[in-house]
């Protein structure tokens, strides 16, 4: 009888000490469709880029000459509506999610993962831009991935811990897109979409649905 | 068998107050309002429960204002975290001392 008492207390310790310092309500299923976004905006890239007629294969690491104002200006657009459109998904999801577990969604642990995922992926965004400031498209895309890549494992520390695999995974791919320079487009689509699907189902799977039954 | 059950902290012997020291051990600080939404309790009940950890110098409290609406942060001391731990301690280690005893009876 004691002991069941003892038990009980060690577990609501656990719990509370998890719950308190993590944010927890981060959906998996939002995960999935960042993925699609992602495969789908490097389609759209891919025939935009064939469309202005210049070959991505041929960027090396530094190529002024291809250079196309419009077709940049095209490219920003459409990463922009990417990264609104998963963000957006995400949080709907996640609230949904929240709202269902009864859990508050705008407290200090949400606080503390947003500003800890943002400000590395912000020094990355200003990173890439500058990048392209000096005409080094072929290192935007390894860039993208290795900024993400050290955000997600930033951030995992502040909520569910299997976000560091999937950070890791981007920035080994990073590293490995720098070495293939025409490519970055595929490398691009490979980390930030099949990556982040492959992630969201292994989440669902383990969190979400269980709590759906 | 004695000094195990010696180890087990009495300040600790509530839901509520576990849970307090729960949310500290591992937070820089909590405020009331995040206590009470965490633990599920009554405004009084955090209250007390507060005051008893306060008084035994396991927790510290912090008056400030935030926006001209009072805010009053908890912080564990190092006495504090020092003496949960402790209280974890003890308990597993009774736990598990009773489990290997379940077994050889098995």
């Amino acid at each position: 009888m004691e002991n069941e008492k003892y038990l009980q207390d060690l577990s609501e310790i656990k719990q509370m000490m998890h719950r308190s310092s993590r944010f927890i309500s981060l959906s998996g299923l939002s995960g999935v469709f960042a993925g699609f976004y992602a495969i789908l905006g490097a389609i759209i890239a891919k025939i935009l880029i064939s469309r202005n007629r210049f070959n991505y294969e041929d960027f090396s690491a530094f190529s002024e000459k291809n250079l196309n104002n419009d077709l940049i200006f095209q490219l920003l657009l459409l990463a922009l509506v990417v990264l609104i459109l998963a963000i957006g998904t995400a949080v709907f999801l996640t609230t949904r999610k929240a709202k269902k577990n009864k859990q508050k969604i705008w407290d200090s642990t949400t606080r503390r993962l947003v500003i800890n995922f943002f400000t590395p992926l912000a020094a990355g965004g200003i990173f890439c831009l500058v990048l392209l400031e000096y005409s080094l498209i072929g290192f935007i895309a390894p860039c993208m991935l290795l900024f993400y890549g050290l955000a997600l494992i930033h951030a995992s520390k502040y909520t569910l811990g299997e976000l560091r695999s999937l950070g890791y995974a981007n920035l080994v791919l990073g590293l490995i897109a720098t070495q293939f320079m025409g490519y970055g487009l595929y490398f691009w689509a490979l980390g930030f979409g099949v990556f982040h699907i492959i992630y969201g189902i292994w989440m669902y799977n383990k969190h979400d649905r269980k709590s759906a039954l | 068998m004695k000094n195990i059950i010696s180890n087990i902290n009495k300040a600790f012997d509530h839901r509520i107050r576990l849970g307090i020291m729960s949310v500290l051990m591992v937070n820089e600080f909590a405020d009331f309002n995040t206590l009470k939404e965490l633990l599920g309790a009554t405004d009084g009940n955090i209250a007390s429960h507060t005051k008893a950890l306060e008084k035994q110098k396991y927790i510290k409290v912090e008056k400030s204002f935030i926006n001209r609406k009072p805010n009053t942060r908890y912080l564990a001391t190092e006495k504090g975290k020092k003496a949960f731990q402790e209280h974890l301690d003890a308990l597993e280690k009774l736990l598990s001392k009773d489990i290997s005893i379940e077994k050889k009876k098995k």
